[in-house]
């Protein structure tokens, strides 16, 4: 097919603010879905982060404490819990915890190499459990040893103990020892002793997924300390394979049978993994569904305002057409201008779509602690784009091409 | 006049009722994106207590020096966000402003009166007994303690009226007890409908949204006196002593502050005086201290969560992208009449008989699209829940203004996108369309 450009471009020229108006609609389409998808897929990133726990069998029991008690009651209390827990047929194992990976409690420290380092390496997410808790939330131990029960020490309310063992995560021991040597190091996470790296877990994701944390990904510490809080405790169960429901019907039971002076909220005292995880990324899967309506919705639009003008300009040149016709041009030949003409605007806009798409993300990475947009985005955003121009016209084209040449010998 | 434009109107656009249907469409969904994402960010950025909001004052004193200056990220190297107890406790000892009150978050269990009930956590304040005049809380039954209650450390606790409801079944309940954590205390207050949103006077700890309102507050001395530990964050430079009292004595930051100051010149006053405690209680680093307006303060907590903003700013291009297409839609439309224009100007009409006549026709498309991003803004608010998180979804809502705004929108909208196809309308050459006819 032999395509003409110079005679669209003339004629283009005679409709400058229809080409103008499609060729911006083109390009804001293009520069807000492309911004649009780059935040659906960091979202949907986020979804399916892994914590490191065995989610299908997991629940935490977030424990609070109905009197103060001195710290030595509470673990007295902690302790016999914990027996009534791993003894239920459902469980499998339990553990004492400060927080749970993806959500709640616990804190971060700073570490460093040597004490008197003022400017830390990194940051960590500390957990504190006993030497149940690696089983507990099914960690993958890829080097070194679990805590044996003789390095559990107990921690009262608001106090702080540095324990001489840790278990870190693998990316926490490689941010410390790149050359991968960490087992058997220590490190310092603001104590004024050491703590010796005896095990690496691999992944353990953070208790937050909160954005200032990206830099600190997976890393997390797990230090052998009961953690006799008098606020509250939270208890770790994972259940037996299939089991979870019974696990998590007979363990509040368990509980208030060792004692009622306890709050274990009904409504979210007590929660699966499932849960947990939908709760946390909420609002990311929120962002991903708005942002994909936002989308279609334009690109709908957009698709629609093309089938509109086109026609409309096809319906001006019924009679140009038909004279073209007359004079020996095929359908193809129309259909083949009309389709050209699309893709020289649409092209047009998307040059233009190009630089405010990467404005706009610029702007976002200023303001909104956004990522770069990759090229390859914007590319495919192009593509969709022309694609979609091409589509859009297609059904005015076809009118035209249909035009006959009758029409030429009409007038209006 | 007017009239006779609407009718011409209405039969252009029953002529072509397709792209009528298109462009009504296309302002509805556009008006509707960016109204459900307005009402959104509108119920988060509001200002929780417009009529005082101007005269509340947080201070910030610097208490960790430049040393714990390195890894802060905020360009303006600002003091922490909270203060220290020693801290907190001097600027109340010196009460130089009308109301204040040093406050921190505490989340005491609630053991219910009657027999067999399990006990019931809930999350409250310790505060200074001018809290309740400083924030304007309504009280339904009762009122704050006094100042006398402070020094003594009473056992007294003001409680909200949903615990009211759960502990003591509703009612004036001021005098009867209630057991926290073990011990009594007497209710001497009943708080009425009151749920600020954000949580201003503690955004550090509260956060920023909640679906419920806090339950308890009690004296702040009481809560320190008997131990009744911190609920917040609590965020150290240096590691504490062990326990609540090692917390009390370290340059760990807990405490929110909150103060009133009645005109500028108090509040210059007041930041006058911060540097001089600053200076004097850390006389070995030049006093870094800030006072900013609740405003100000919630801005630079960014109490607004991020998303509502992108939301807004994603629909608004939807918006755009809908009005640039009206626009085109509108000069297809308007051209093709070229014929109808000529005639009518060679019989006399003047070019603004043509701008009124086709703005009006806009205007009604406008009106009509307003009308569905009405029902679709309805729509939109309702479901809002479905991609947002649930204590911000809560708080959005269909109300007059929010109605009268999407139609304004809507219309203003049109109009605007129909300006440019208006005035190629109104250059149409009678002589050139008659001629051609």
């Amino acid at each position: 097919m032999d395509l003409h450009i110079r005679p669209i471009l003339v004629a283009l020229r005679r409709h400058k603010a229809g080409t103008v108006l499609i060729a911006l609609q083109i390009a804001l389409t293009l520069a807000i879905v492309c911004n649009a998808i780059f935040i659906i897929h960091a979202r949907l990133a986020n979804l399916s982060e892994a914590s490191g726990v065995d989610e299908a069998n997991v629940f935490v029991i977030e424990n609070q404490w109905a009197a103060e008690q001195p710290t030595a009651q509470v673990d007295a209390q902690v302790q016999a819990d914990l027996l009534a827990l791993r003894q239920l047929p459902a469980v499998r194992d339990a553990t004492p915890a400060n927080g749970y990976p993806l959500q709640g409690g616990g804190w971060d420290n700073f570490v460093t190499l040597t004490p008197e380092q003022t400017q830390p390496v990194t940051d960590s997410a500390v957990y504190m459990g006993d030497e149940h808790f690696i089983d507990s939330l099914g960690l993958r131990l890829i080097a070194g040893r679990n805590f044996r029960p003789g390095d559990v020490m107990v921690m009262g309310t608001q106090q702080a103990i540095t324990p001489p063992v840790v278990i870190v995560s693998k990316a926490l021991a490689e941010r410390l020892f790149p050359d991968g040597s960490a087992l058997g190091k220590s490190f310092y996470a603001m104590g004024s002793t050491p703590s010796t790296i005896v095990g690496i877990v691999d992944p353990l994701h953070r208790q937050g997924v909160d954005q200032w944390s990206n830099g600190y990904a997976g890393q997390a510490l797990i230090w052998p300390l009961r953690a006799d809080d008098g606020r509250g405790i939270f208890y770790i169960v994972r259940a037996k394979p299939g089991q979870l429901a019974a696990a998590m019907r007979e363990a509040p039971k368990a509980l208030y049978a060792q004692s009622r002076m306890r709050v274990i909220d009904p409504k979210d005292g007590i929660q699966d993994y499932a849960t947990i995880r939908h709760k946390v990324y909420d609002s990311d899967r929120g962002m991903a569904i708005l942002m994909g309506i936002i989308c279609v919705v334009l690109l709908a639009i957009t698709a629609a305002g093309i089938v509109g003008l086109t026609s409309f300009w096809v319906g001006q040149r019924r009679k140009q057409i038909g004279v073209r016709r007359a004079l020996g041009a095929t359908r193809g030949d129309i259909l083949g201008y009309f389709l050209t003409e699309n893709f020289l605007i649409a092209g047009g806009g998307a040059l233009l779509g190009i630089v405010l798409a990467v404005g706009f993300n610029l702007w976002m990475m200023a303001r909104f602690e956004m990522a770069r947009l990759p090229a390859w985005y914007v590319l495919a955003g192009v593509l969709v784009l022309l694609l979609l121009g091409q589509g859009a016209v297609m059904a005015p084209a076809l009118r035209a091409s249909r035009v006959s040449p009758v029409e030429a010998t009409r007038s209006v | 006049m007017f009239r006779y434009y609407l009718d011409l109107a209405l039969r252009s656009l029953r002529r072509s009722p397709g792209l009528t249907a298109l462009m009504i469409l296309t302002i509805g969904f556009g008006v509707a994106a960016s109204m459900t994402a307005w009402s959104v960010f509108r119920a988060v950025s509001g200002d929780p207590i417009p009529w005082k909001s101007s005269r509340l004052y947080v201070p910030q004193i610097d208490m960790w020096g430049p040393s714990a200056q390195v890894g802060n990220n905020d360009p303006d190297k600002g003091p922490p966000d909270a203060l220290d107890y020693e801290d907190a406790v001097a600027l109340m000892r010196d009460h130089r402003a009308t109301l204040q009150s040093a406050m921190y978050m505490v989340g005491p269990a609630v053991v219910p009166s009657q027999p067999g009930k399990h006990p019931i956590n809930v999350s409250g304040h310790a505060v200074f007994s001018e809290f309740f005049p400083l924030v304007d809380a309504p009280f339904a039954y009762g009122n704050g303690w006094s100042a006398n209650d402070d020094t003594q450390r009473a056992n007294v606790v003001v409680i909200s009226g949903k615990l009211n409801d759960k502990v003591f079944g509703g009612g004036n309940s001021v005098g009867k007890t209630l057991d926290m954590e073990g011990r009594d205390y007497r209710v001497v207050g009943v708080l009425g409908d009151w749920h600020p949103q954000p949580t201003y006077y503690d955004v550090v700890n509260a956060g920023g949204f909640n679906i419920d309102p806090e339950d308890v507050f009690l004296p702040f001395n009481t809560a320190i006196s008997i131990g009744m530990p911190n609920q917040g964050n609590t965020n150290c430079n240096v590691v504490p002593q062990a326990g609540f009292v090692g917390l009390q004595h370290s340059s760990c930051i807990w405490i929110a502050y909150l103060a009133q100051l009645d005109d500028a010149a108090a509040a210059q006053a007041y930041k006058t005086y911060l540097e001089g405690v600053a200076r004097q209680r850390y006389p070995s680093w030049a006093p870094n201290v800030r006072l900013r307006g609740l405003m100000e303060w919630l801005d630079y907590e960014h109490v607004v969560p991020p998303d509502t903003k992108v939301s807004l700013l994603v629909a608004l291009g939807l918006l755009l992208v809908c009005l640039v297409n009206t626009a085109g839609l509108l000069l297809a439309k308007f051209l093709r009449r070229s014929g109808e224009i000529g005639v009518r100007r060679a019989l006399g009409a003047p070019r603004t008989a043509i701008y009124a006549q086709f703005l009006t026709e806009a205007g009604m498309i406008g009106a009509a699209g307003g009308v569905l991003g009405l029902l679709l803004t309805g729509i939109g608010v309702a479901s809002v829940g479905l991609v947002m998180p649930r204590d911000i979804a809560a708080l959005a809502r269909v109300d007059v203004s929010l109605l009268l705004t999407t139609l304004l929108v809507a219309v203003v909208a049109s109009v605007l996108a129909a300006l440019y196809p208006t005035f190629r309308a109104s250059r149409v050459q009678p002589a050139w369309q008659l001629k051609s006819n």
